[in-house]
Order: structure tokens, then sequence, then C-alpha cells
């Protein structure tokens, strides 16, 4: 069953060759009206036009300036908060029943809360992203740091290693797999949060730029900015990865990859 | 004669008192300390965004438990589960097809990817601009945002099937669909479930949405609604109906995990 990448990249090309094909088919031949879904082949023209203008990398530098700050605010916060709650005894326990209320807690649900303190502003996005992704973190930190081999702790407190080295030499790379998954799954939400604030909020961004596109009834440009997020999106999960696999590197997850 | 025999019973019981009682406060004990903390800071602050506890309980009794509930909450929940059954019946029927063909998978994989990197709600105003708006629009696009997981976690479910199960079947002549029911879909069953849940989050921000963006109705155009009219002990009690829901929803799928998956579990296999 286990094949070259040739044929993965062949069939790939062919799937994505397909899928163009079959929208350009279905809007020039007429099932569905040009009007509201143009051919592939105008959203792609229409996805470069809109890539030499200024306002798109202005707009696109503002969601990815929200995403990546809310996300380096959560998992710093999450983080912190996780290694406190996981090796404080008892701490876990009683912090068990309002981790597991409020974690399902859908973060759209403060977009009303959102956009009375702060408007149609960065503020607003940050807000989303951050309550969104800090559970994601949050929970992946306090399984991480639940696996702590009992063993190799009772052996670093024997030998007298302190509080701060024992998290640092111990915990730490114990629980980094685990940080690293929930660093992958919020990379993702917050992506998605960012967009949502800017449709929804109005926050400048690629979101308001879909938005604004959808009211001047811009129909072509509004397929040619949901492409590029998708296609940011894409880059998001690939950038996570690539940064996974590079801090792992050592762990046997990972180093049991290579030989494939 | 009996004095140890009492002795000893009454101590039991003492103990049991006492674990129910600390049980009771791991639980409710911080939760109990964030809505005092809450009650005191809205007390001292007077900060008009942040009202008082008892105000937005009742708050969320007058307005929830009254023909709300029937003309706002139920459409939301019904469209939610519409929406969320497509998807799980498509994400699922689709994804077992493509990742019993390696070729079918190597063909969709990039454009899998592709889609479900697209961020959900940006499908909102494309599919309004489609199937215009309505019920029928809110439910497309809550199934067009949540297929996308259900249907990935499928394919890599399927895929990474035992191949001495899926051998053992073949020498026994198990095709078809008791190959499907016996094998795929249980050995499956754990990475579906996994993509359930993360669609479920996904279908709850859609329903909202979708309903913050053209609608009339529903549970996002009335917290909405609340928030314009600077209602906010309403507001805070709309957000905490959501809360609730997300809370009783996630709940009800793991219910429905550990039944589905009963066999599975205590094996210690995989956390997704």
């Amino acid at each position: 069953m286990r094949r070259g990448t040739g044929f993965r990249v062949a069939y790939g090309a062919a799937g994505l060759g397909g899928l163009l094909v079959a929208l350009e088919a279905v809007s020039r031949l007429g099932p569905v009206d040009e009007r509201f879904l143009p051919p592939a082949s105008e959203i792609l023209r229409a996805l470069a036009a809109e890539l030499a203008t200024a306002d798109l990398w202005t707009a696109l530098g503002e969601t990815m300036w929200g995403w990546a700050l809310g996300l380096a605010i959560a998992f710093c916060a999450a983080v912190a908060t996780g290694m406190v709650i996981g090796s404080v005894p008892g701490l876990r326990a009683a912090t068990h029943s309002t981790v597991e209320f409020l974690r399902p807690i859908p973060s759209v649900a403060l977009i009303p809360l959102a956009t009375l303190l702060f408007g149609a502003s960065l503020g607003s996005t940050l807000l989303l992203v951050v309550y969104a992704s800090f559970w994601q973190v949050l929970i992946q930190v306090l399984y991480g740091v639940a696996d702590v081999d009992a063993v190799a702790h009772d052996t670093a407190r024997s030998y007298g290693l302190s509080a701060w080295s024992r998290i640092r030499h111990l915990v730490w790379p114990t629980a980094l797999p685990y940080v690293m998954t929930g660093l992958r799954l919020a990379a993702a939400v917050a992506f998605i949060l960012a967009i949502t604030a800017e449709l929804v909020v109005g926050s400048p961004g690629l979101g308001l730029s879909i938005q604004a596109a959808q009211s001047a009834g811009a129909v072509t440009t509004m397929y040619a900015l949901v492409v590029l997020a998708g296609l940011v999106g894409v880059a998001v999960n690939a950038g996570v990865r690539a940064l996974e696999r590079r801090v792992l590197a050592w762990h046997p997850s990972v180093r049991g990859e290579a030989p494939r | 004669m009996t004095g140890p025999e009492t002795v000893r019973r009454k101590d039991v019981r003492a103990t049991r008192t006492g674990r129910t009682a600390l049980r009771v406060l791991t639980v409710a004990g911080v939760p109990a300390l964030l809505v005092i903390s809450w009650q005191l800071y809205s007390t001292v602050s007077e900060n008009f965004y942040v009202p008082a506890p008892g105000r937005v309980a009742r708050a969320f009794a007058e307005t929830w438990f009254s023909e709300r509930l029937l003309d706002d909450v139920l459409p939301s929940l019904a469209r939610l589960l519409a929406g969320y059954a497509l998807a799980a019946a498509a994400g699922v029927g689709l994804g077992v097809a493509i990742g019993l063909s390696p070729r079918l998978r190597a063909a969709a994989e990039p454009v899998l990817e592709f889609f479900r990197a697209i961020p959900p709600p940006v499908l909102v105003p494309l599919i309004m601009l489609l199937a215009g708006i309505g019920d029928g629009t809110k439910v497309l696009v809550i199934a067009s945002g949540c297929v996308w997981p259900i249907l990935l976690n499928t394919v890599e479910g399927v895929r990474a099937l035992d191949e001495v199960l899926s051998d053992t079947c073949r020498m026994y002549g198990v095709r078809d669909l008791s190959r499907l029911r016996h094998l795929v879909l249980p050995g499956a069953g754990p990475q579906i479930m996994a993509g359930l849940r993360q669609a479920l989050s996904i279908g709850i921000i859609l329903m909202v949405i979708s309903e913050m963006f053209a609608s009339s109705s529903g549970l996002g155009f009335t917290i909405v609604l609340f928030q314009r009219g600077f209602q906010i002990p309403e507001m805070w009690s709309g957000i905490l109906l959501l809360g609730l829901l997300g809370y009783v929803l996630a709940l009800l799928l793991r219910r429905l995990e550990r039944r589905v998956l009963s066999w599975h579990h205590g094996r210690g296999v995989g956390r997704a």
C-alpha cells in the first residue's frame, strides 16, 4: 500500500485540476448562475489582481498580526496557568469543574461583549482569539503535566533538584509533545476566530474585506478572497506542523517518522 | 461487647460524610469563589458592562423561560442538529469511500486539506449568495462547515485500519456490508468520534454567526439585538445560555461516545 511521493503528487495534482475544471464547467455550462459562482479561471485572475494591490496586503497583515498576537498571549497564559495548576497538589481537582465548564463555551458567544468593549478594532479580534485558543493549549498542558513519570519525579526530588529545575528538565520536556499538539489545534482555531471577528464585528483585516466585497456585489473578488483565506489557512497548518517537527526532533514520535 | 463495632461504624460514616463534603468542596469551591468575587466586583465598581450576578440570573429567567424559548432557541437548535446530522452522514459516507481507495485518497487529499483550511465563517456570505436567506441556507452553512473535520478524520481512521484484521477479514471472505459493519466502521470509530467532537464546536460557531448575519430570529440574532439595545443583563444571560448549550451538547456527545466506543475505552488507546 505504501507508494512513492510521485504517485501522491500526480494524483493530488489531478484532484486539484479536476476541481478547477469542474468549477469552470459548472459555471460556464450553466447549472449555477455565473453571477453567483464565477468560473475558476476568473476567480484566479481576480486573486492575482487583488494580490497586486497594497490594500490586500495591509488587510492580510492585520489579520495575521491579530492571529499571531492573540495566539502568543493565549499560549503564554495557558502554559503558565497549566504548569501552576498541574504542579500544585489539589489544585487540578479543585479547578477541574471550572475548566470543564468554561472550555466548551463557544467563543462566538463573546462577540456582543467584544463589540461593546472594543468595537471594530484589534481588541475584539484579540478577545475572541485569546479565549478560543487558551483552552486548547491549557487542556494539553494539563494532560502533559499529568503524564510526568512518577519514578522520574521522585528521582529528581531525591537528587535535590529545585522546583524550577524540575520544571525545566523534567516537566517541560515531558509536556512538550502535548504542548505542541495544543499549539497546533490553537493555531487553526485562532485563525478561524480572527477571520470571524473581522467578518462579524468588523475589525480590520481579510474578513472585513470579504464582507465589503459581498456588500459591494463584487462576487468574483469575494471568491478570490475566500480562496486566499483557504491558502493562508493551509500555510498556517503547514507552518505549525513544521515547527512541531523541529521542536520535537528529539522525540521518538517524530524520530520514528524519518525512515519512511 | 458491641462497643468497638459501633465505633467503627460511626467512624466509617464520619469519613464518608467527610469525603462527600470534600468532593462538594472540590467541585463547587472555585465556581463559588468566582461568583462571589463577581458579586463583590459589581457592587464595588458600578461598571455598566458588569451587572450583578443576581440581575443576570433574573434576566436569564425572564428572557429565556418565555416564548423566546420556542421562537428563538429551539429553531436554532433544530438547524444546528439538522446541519450537523447532514454533515455527519456525508462526512462518514464520503470518508469511508475515500479512505478505502488509495487512488481516490491521493487525488482528494490536497483538495480536502484546502477546504478544511478555509475558515468556516467565510462560508456564511458565500452560501447566502448562492442559496439566499432562509432556514435552508443556515442548515447548509452549518453542514458545510462541519463536514470537513468529520470527513478528514474518517479518511484517516479508515486508512489506519489494523492490517492484520483487514487481512483476516479478506481470508475469511468477510465482504461488502458486513466488512463495513464489523471491520471498517468500528475500526475507524475512535477517529470518527474525534471528528464529530471537532465538528460540534464549529457547528455552534456557525449556528450563532449565520444568525448574526441575516436573520430575524434565533439565538445569535437575539443576543446581538440585546447588545445593540444596550440591554446588558439580557446580553449576559444570552452569553450564559450559549455557554450552557455548548456545555450540554459537549456532554451529550461524550455520553454517546462512551456508549458507542465502550469496547474501545479502557484499552488506554488514543486521545485525539
